[in-house]
């Protein structure tokens, strides 16, 4: 059966040989010729030689998760020939390479193997092992070019993009495709029944990781302190973040930088920076994952108590402890909902793809400027490091940030007196000052027990009131943060709830699904705590299909523990072995429940 | 932290500042800590300080940790910004705070539980990024707020109340950070106000991470026969090798000294630092020398005080990363991202 445009290619190489940028290669010409692509990266918690994996979805229909399936294998690692042969889908193909001999015992027969000498064809033509090594990934890129029918202009244009500045490798490199893709024109029949055709449906798209994305974002929002520890899968954010600001951030007159980036010597200091800037009135952030969220949680409830502003993107990992540092989850939700000892509750926002990312870092900032408390953005690897297709960013000009109720010296000057954590308009939001601004604005800023005018207590009543006025900041929030996405038709009965990266598999299981009559409604929560529309949601609904990526059900809990939703309504739906979800899990969880009886 | 408010009563002769406030107008609220605390006494040398160099009050940033000694901030310069954060984490705050705004001057009173126990990262850190800030440890060699274990800068041999000597080798805050490449190090006694308040002084305007190890007794469980951290102890092993004094810009050195013995350093701002040798063997701008000389009279039994090491050539955090000198948040956030359209150009590459 000829597939146009629907194929999964699954390239498995050895980390540290620069398949990186032969795989980049591949996805983008696809996407240049106006063909929805997703990348994927499987990839280990290691510098240099243990497998990693690729997988480009050639998606004519633009959905953005992970296929549970793989029609097209490179194998490029002898080490894991065995097991990429195993997951090549019937009637698949299978490439490898043919320059040495290969064990018949590994044979299947119900898929296509086509033997390419890649290392032959490279050895021949090219000298040196390192550029052996690099060529023979550009090779199988030409391999996959003829198979597939990808256009060879694309594949050129973008080499001449790439190494605008070292134009001797422009050629080199269309060597190598040539090698490849001379080869398989002379001996198989191209192309395969799997092929791309040109389409027009990338208008305006572009192909991004989340944390690039959130590191414009947060260029975009002002943000001026970044303080940081390396943890993966965050570390691309900063990066990203540092990029832009070389570019972007220096005073035209001085030369001088209008940010500052600090790597701190672990996370509890690096939240501690992020604090003692937003103090100081700086939009300032960290990027970490779980195990620097655990770091950070007690600072984290200082500043829920003390009410400084802070931003913090936890671009989760596979927990628990070091877990597997390399594989995505969504495994943080409660540990970042309630981080710190106390009574302590912060506000999360759940972005579902780069596009969000960027979106949802001036989002943040507004809100931990309004509020006057932690926001932490909960991304997660598979936004955080693969390549989505996403309508290009926009941004609008006329946008407005909230810098929150700050006094001003002059506002200062004219008032009698200023109380720091008296709540003058009853939303539960107390004003601040900055250091330095004026003599009446000093407070005096701290984790113990206080009073509503700013003062150390110890009284019971004066403690308990600051603490219930925190709840009314709570309620405040309630309605700032982001409304949740919600597809709602009113002849279903039945709905699927999710979060954040769930989004896209979602949503193709539900195309899916409705092919089998089966018609679900959809709501994604983009922020905790959750708005009203959320509650009205599930009371709209006699089945919940709650989706998340974890073992604990931990979003469920959340929602009965802010919402007081009602259990029985509730079904998980959990994925968590640190694969990206996929629209057919989702599938078979809901075909099951419906065949246990449970109403669609 | 208990707070009880300072009634404001001011003579009308007291001496003024060029502010024309009077140290009173330095004072916060009245100290809670036990009578007699050592930590009292560099309250005041605090204020003394703040007061003589004519600091802003609403331009000093207050900071802290957990512990005695981090609760002094409530008790000097009540017109101040105080940030009292989590046990061993001032130097992190105070990064931060100053990455926003160098505008500000940064005063940390820490404790040695704070800094050479549960914040010896921290502590060593702001050394090696040279954070432009005084910062004062309050040591005492106990934790005083858990009624009286050894802290890490408890002498080997030193008794407590009850129980057994320590027998664990202390962490000294002045060879530490002289190690560490700190470009000021200082060491006093809370019971020598005189030298003590140059040494703040000099420490405030000094372009850098400025130490002040002050040995500041507590006299609940730390001050009785035994102990290495007591009054008595500390008055009789007290070996001053450097006196100094701190010189505003624009005045005359007036006093006599004999000239082989007068080091000046100049500060950025045009202020110097005296130093007067007391000791001429010691040479307080060479690592290798101070440290010698401090561990020799240390396996003595000595207390070295004094302005230990400077350097007043090292650059300090903010100059090191080339930042703009207004704070950050003056500058309007539509300032800070790229020109209209110029997202499209950054998109390009994504396509």
């Amino acid at each position: 059966m000829a597939k146009v445009n629907d194929a999964v290619i699954k390239i498995a190489t050895v980390n540290g040989t620069g398949s990186a940028s032969a795989n980049g290669l591949l996805r983008k010409a696809i996407f240049r010729m106006g063909v929805p692509v997703v990348g994927k990266n499987y990839f280990p918690s290691n510098i240099q030689g243990l497998p990693t994996w690729y997988e480009i979805r050639v998606t004519g229909d633009g959905y953005q998760s992970r296929a549970n399936r793989v029609d097209i294998m490179v194998a490029m690692n002898a080490q894991t020939y065995a097991r990429d042969m195993a997951e090549v889908t019937t009637d698949g193909i299978l490439i490898y390479d043919s320059t040495w001999p290969r064990s018949n015992l590994l044979d299947r027969d119900d898929i296509n193997v086509l033997g390419v000498p890649l290392s032959r064809l490279c050895n021949e033509h090219f000298d040196g092992a390192r550029t052996r090594i690099l060529m023979k990934n550009i090779a199988y890129v030409g391999v996959i070019s003829a198979l597939l029918d990808i256009d060879l202009d694309v594949i050129k244009g973008l080499l001449e993009e790439t190494f605008a500045a070292k134009q001797h490798l422009i050629g080199a490199n269309m060597d190598a495709i040539k090698l490849g893709y001379d080869y398989a024109i002379d001996h198989f029949s191209c192309p395969l029944p799997y092929k791309v055709e040109a389409m027009d449906a990338t208008n305006n798209h572009i192909v991004i990781d989340g944390n690039t994305a959130a590191g414009l974002g947060c260029l975009y929002a002002g943000a001026t302190v970044g303080a940081w520890y390396p943890i993966t899968p965050s570390t691309s954010l900063m990066d990203a973040f540092r990029s832009f600001c070389q570019q972007y951030r220096k005073d035209p007159e001085t030369g001088k930088r209008t940010y500052c980036i600090i790597q701190a010597e672990d996370e509890l200091s690096a939240i501690g920076m992020v604090l003692g800037a937003s103090w100081n009135g700086a939009r300032a952030f960290t990027p970490t994952s779980g195990p620097g969220i655990s770091l950070m949680s007690e600072f984290i409830g200082f500043a829920y108590y003390a009410e400084i502003p802070a931003v913090i993107f936890n671009v989760q990992r596979t927990g628990p402890s070091t877990g597997m540092p390399t594989r995505t989850q969504q495994s943080d939700m409660m540990s970042c909902a309630y981080a710190s000892h106390g009574d302590t509750r912060h506000v999360l926002l759940f972005p579902a793809d780069p596009g969000e990312c960027f979106t949802m870092a001036p989002t943040a900032f507004d809100l931990a400027e309004g509020l006057q408390t932690p926001v932490m953005v909960l991304s997660d690897l598979d936004i955080g490091m693969n390549d989505w297709m996403v309508p290009a960013f926009e941004w609008d000009e006329d946008r407005t940030f909230d810098r929150g109720k700050v006094y001003t010296a002059e506002d200062l000057e004219a008032m009698e007196a200023f109380h720091r954590y008296l709540d003058v308009d009853g939303d539960g939001v107390p004003y601040r000052t900055l250091p330095g601004q004026h003599p009446k604005g000093s407070y005096f800023t701290r984790g113990s027990g206080h009073t509503k005018l700013g003062a150390y207590t110890e009284d019971a009543d004066a403690y308990q009131d600051v603490i219930d006025r925190l709840l009314v900041k709570w309620e405040t929030a309630r309605k700032k943060v982001p409304e949740p996405e919600i597809i709602h038709s009113k002849f279903n009965t039945a709905a699927i709830l999710t979060v954040g990266s769930g989004d896209a598999a979602c949503k193709e299981a539900m195309d899916r699904l409705s092919e089998q009559n089966v018609g679900l409604n959809y709501l994604r929560v983009r922020a905790f705590p959750f708005s009203d529309s959320v509650r009205e949601f599930i009371d709209q609904h006699e089945v919940i299909y709650v989706v998340e990526q974890n073992r604990d059900a931990q979003l469920r809990s959340l929602l009965m523990l802010d919402l007081d939703a009602d259990p029985k309504k509730l079904k998980s739906l959990l994925h968590y072995n640190g694969i990206p979800i996929n629209a057919g899990f989702v599938v078979d969880g809901v075909l099951d429940e419906i065949a246990k009886g449970r109403a669609a | 932290m208990s707070y009880i408010p300072k009634p404001k009563v001011t003579h009308p002769r007291a001496a003024r500042n060029a502010l024309g406030l009077t140290s009173r107008d330095y004072e916060g609220a009245v100290s809670t800590l036990c009578a007699g605390c050592g930590h009292d006494s560099v309250t005041a040398a605090i204020v003394q300080s703040v007061f003589e160099l004519d600091v802003e009050p609403h331009k000093l940033g207050k900071m802290s940790g957990i512990g005695c000694s981090s609760k002094t901030p409530a008790y000097f310069v009540s017109q101040s910004h105080g940030f009292n954060s989590v046990h061993g984490r001032m130097p992190s705050v105070t990064t931060g705070a100053y990455a926003a705004n160098p505008d500000l001057m940064y005063i940390g009173v820490s404790g040695d539980g704070d800094s050479l126990s549960i914040g010896v990262g921290q502590f060593v850190h702001a050394i090696r990024r040279n954070l432009n800030m005084c910062y004062i440890i309050e040591n005492n060699g106990v934790y005083g707020l858990t009624k009286g274990q050894f802290s890490a800068s408890a002498d080997i041999g030193s008794k407590p109340k009850k129980g057994l000597p320590n027998q664990q080798e202390p962490i000294d805050p002045v060879s530490t950070a002289i190690s560490l490449g700190a470009s000021y190090v200082a060491r006093s006694f809370s019971g020598d106000k005189e030298q003590l308040v140059p040494l703040i002084k000099g420490a405030l305007k000094h372009p850098g991470f400025a130490l002040v190890d002050v040995i500041s007794p507590c006299v609940t469980f730390n001050d009785h026969e035994g102990s290495t951290k007591s009054y008595e102890h500390t008055r009789q092993f007290y070996h001053h090798v450097t006196g100094v004094d701190y010189i505003p810009p624009a005045k005359e050195i007036v006093a006599e000294y004999d000239k082989g013995s007068v080091m000046p350093v100049e500060l950025h701002d045009g202020s110097r630092i005296l130093l007067r040798k007391v000791d001429d063997r010691y040479d307080p701008t060479s690592r290798a020398a101070a440290f010698k000389y401090l561990r020799e009279h240390f396996n003595a039994g000595e207390i070295t005080t004094g302005l230990l090491y400077i350097d007043e050539q090292r650059k300090e955090m903010h100059e090191l990363m080339g930042n703009v000198e207004v704070p950050f948040a003056e500058l309007p956030l539509d300032s800070l991202r790229p020109a209209s359209g110029e997202l499209e150009n950054i998109l390009k590459r994504y396509r």
